[in-house]
């Protein structure tokens, strides 16, 4: 009897100490965030993977995708390694709450920037630059005959739960005062297995994503993305807000990828261009935006090459488009917003001084 | 002479030495008790505070208000009427009246499919009984989330739509669910209909329902039949015999001897399936029917109010189970064997 309850105190106390362990990340360094990183030797990257272009797994079980190339560049810049990234596939209802826990460093899952998901008192996140300025569109059968929104008028329509997606399908519907059904799925791969099983007559979600899915589909000539564009959708990594030092790594990390392309350094170029800023004194700019010179990324707790290691990892801005989602990849997608400033795009990176 | 007194005829036994406190046996259980509920409550103390500090830093600081602004979603089938500038509340009660009619329709099939398919087992039909066994063993053995993908996928979805539909009187089974004649507008009796190529009719149950209920069932149904297989195996063979001495039919024994009094054994053993059951039906979003929980987490990703949503969900499935437990445990009272 004693013995038992002996016992029992025992475990209680185990167990309330291994609790005690768990809790309590106040933290008081300047990035904990960045010191975990370095500490674990290598990133944790929350993206979709399941999206052909952004983030999916290629025919040799390796991660392929715009969003898996900021993962990459950012690991490269942080540890001068782009393969010391560990993916975790998060469907859109998780993404956020394995961020806030810190299940993952890094959400580069094609997710878009809003008010609420950026405010402190809504999803509580710090969004990097933009680096896919996309819209949202709808994709139906080209045998339906459908043209517009009208056409959907008391049908069903597919969506992915949890995603401005839905919200921006129920205002435009609304708008238009065009009833429709909505059919939601927890994952992009249910949403469309419903619609590739007739279940739905049109799916919605992100023109970039029905563009990249149709590449898996059976048959992609037989689906068309109808003209409308509903929405802004501006997708974005994503990092905690509790780490204004981790944000600022990887918004200018971001931004290091646009200023390549602007600057003309490619992955291919990178070290040629290196070589070419040490020995030239006058090139100010280039020396700085390449750690020659300055102490940028130390300012950012990183080294101060940075912008060479993610350049030479994943090449720069346009390369990443190019190679995943332009004219070099499967999807074709014209840059459209997606271009330099210079070229009348949205890409634009502020100055590295 | 010397005084005697009665009352101390002999010097008093002597007391028992009182051990310390630390080995009384009256004492020691009490301590032992007050340090371990000491502890229990410093550890929700520190979890609770812990969560309230991290929830204060971050700005994120339980509230309530959320509930009243717009959902601003769309809810595909509701029995509540619902559109999406109704407040979250609004949406989540249809949430729950949605997944509450799903565990009562589950239920009832369930204990139906389960009672018959338990009662094949004593069935001297060896095609029935072997049947029995092999739906029990394939159904259980197999994960829920699975069995409803398939039904949805391979089976639902498989089904032809528009003027392919499978055409009954009166009732139409479609790609896009089943639909039934009944009052419609006007109180004049409709038929289900094609117009602009969907189907409409008075009663319609979407196919996403129909997965989910159906998966429910049959996963429920085998563990329910379990244990009316127990039940009917814990009366006493003699009951059978003098039964069919009695020139009593099998299914007469069954109905009016056997099964009456296995109900003692079998409706502690439903309580457990019923909550399973209950529980189970949040796989819906897998199937994409708009259940509570499908609700509650569009409604986690629109507000960000993960904690608030999460006590919503854990308050109302808490308060689902805790409702079937108990009428349960009132039907368990009634069968119990009254001594008299």
């Amino acid at each position: 009897m004693l013995w038992n309850r002996t016992r029992t105190l025992g475990m209680s106390l185990l167990a309330a100490g291994l609790l005690a362990g768990c809790a309590g990340e106040d933290g008081g360094v300047q990035s904990q965030k960045l010191s975990t990183i370095t500490g674990r030797g290598k990133l944790i990257c929350g993206v979709e993977g399941k999206l052909p272009g952004f983030s999916f797994v290629g025919p040799d079980g390796k991660y392929l995708g715009l969003d898996v190339d900021v993962c990459k560049a950012v690991a490269a810049a942080v540890l001068g390694d782009p393969a010391k990234v560990e993916y975790r596939d998060l469907n859109s209802s998780e993404r956020f709450a394995a961020l806030a826990s810190g299940e993952v460093d890094l959400l580069s899952r094609n997710t878009t920037m809003t008010l609420s998901r950026d405010a402190a008192g809504g999803n509580g996140l710090s969004f990097a630059p933009t680096t896919f300025y996309d819209g949202q569109g709808v994709l139906v059968p080209v045998a339906s005959g459908i043209k517009d929104l009208k056409g959907l008028a008391g049908k069903p329509i597919c969506v992915e739960s949890g995603t401005t997606t839905e919200l921006n399908l129920a205002d435009r519907m609304r708008e238009q005062n065009i009833p429709y059904t909505p059919l939601k799925f927890q994952t992009s791969d249910q949403t469309f297995a419903a619609y590739l099983g007739d279940r739905c007559v049109a799916v919605t979600s992100d023109r970039s994503q029905l563009a990249g899915k149709r590449t898996s589909f059976p048959n992609p000539d037989a689906h068309t993305l109808l003209p409308v564009v509903m929405s802004k959708e501006p997708l974005s990594p994503a990092t905690v807000n509790g780490d204004p030092a981790w944000a600022d790594a990887v918004r200018w990390i971001v931004f290091g990828l646009m200023q390549a392309e602007e600057s003309g350094i490619t992955q291919a170029n990178v070290d040629a261009k290196l070589a070419e800023a040490k020995a030239n004194t006058n090139q100010a700019d280039l020396r700085r935006f390449l750690g020659v010179e300055g102490d940028f990324g130390k300012q950012l707790g990183l080294p101060p090459d940075f912008v060479v290691k993610a350049v030479k990892a994943a090449g720069n801005y346009g390369e990443i488009f190019d190679r995943n989602v332009g004219p070099a990849s499967a999807l074709k997608l014209d840059r459209g917003l997606n271009r330099q400033w210079k070229d009348g795009g949205l890409i634009y990176s502020p100055p590295f001084r | 002479m010397v005084p005697v007194n009665p009352s101390d005829p002999s010097p008093p036994p002597l007391p028992a030495p009182k051990p310390p406190w630390w080995r009384d046996r009256r004492v020691v259980p009490w301590v032992v008790q007050a340090v371990v509920g000491l502890l229990v409550l410093l550890l929700i103390a520190f979890l609770l505070g812990n969560l309230v500090r991290n929830l204060t830093a971050a700005g994120l600081l339980l509230s309530w208000r959320w509930l009243q602004q717009p959902a601003g979603f769309d809810i595909s089938e509701s029995v509540l009427p619902f559109n999406a500038q109704l407040p979250y509340w609004r949406a989540l009660a249809a949430g729950l009246v949605n997944t509450i009619r799903a565990v009562v329709v589950g239920l009832v099939g369930a204990t139906l499919l389960g009672t018959l398919v338990g009662m094949a087992s004593f069935s001297h039909n060896g095609l029935l009984r072997r049947l029995a066994r092999v739906y029990v063993e394939v159904v259980r053995n197999i994960p829920l989330l699975l069995q409803l993908v398939f039904w949805y996928f391979v089976v639902f979805l498989t089904l032809p739509n528009g003027v392919a539909a499978i055409q009954l009187p009166g009732v139409v089974l479609a790609k896009s669910g089943l639909y039934i004649a009944g009052l419609g507008e006007g109180l004049r009796w409709m038929g289900p209909t094609l117009v602009n190529g969907v189907w409409q009719a008075p009663v319609r149950l979407s196919v996403e329902f129909g997965a989910l209920l159906t998966g429910l069932i049959v996963y429920s149904g085998a563990f329910i039949a379990e244990v009316v297989r127990g039940g009917i195996a814990a009366v006493p063979k003699g009951q059978w015999e003098a039964a069919s001495s009695l020139g009593l039919s099998w299914f007469a024994t069954l109905r009016r001897i056997v099964l009456p009094q296995s109900l003692r054994v079998i409706v502690p053993g439903l309580n457990t399936q019923y909550i399973s059951l209950a529980k189970n039906s949040s796989l819906a979003v897998a199937v994409g029917y708009t259940d509570l929980y499908s609700v509650a987490e569009t409604t986690l990703n629109q507000t960000g109010r993960a904690v608030e949503v999460i006590l919503v969900l854990l308050a109302a499935y808490l308060t689902l189970d805790l409702l079937i437990s108990a009428l349960m445990n009132g039907l368990n009272h009634l069968v119990q064997i009254r001594e008299r």
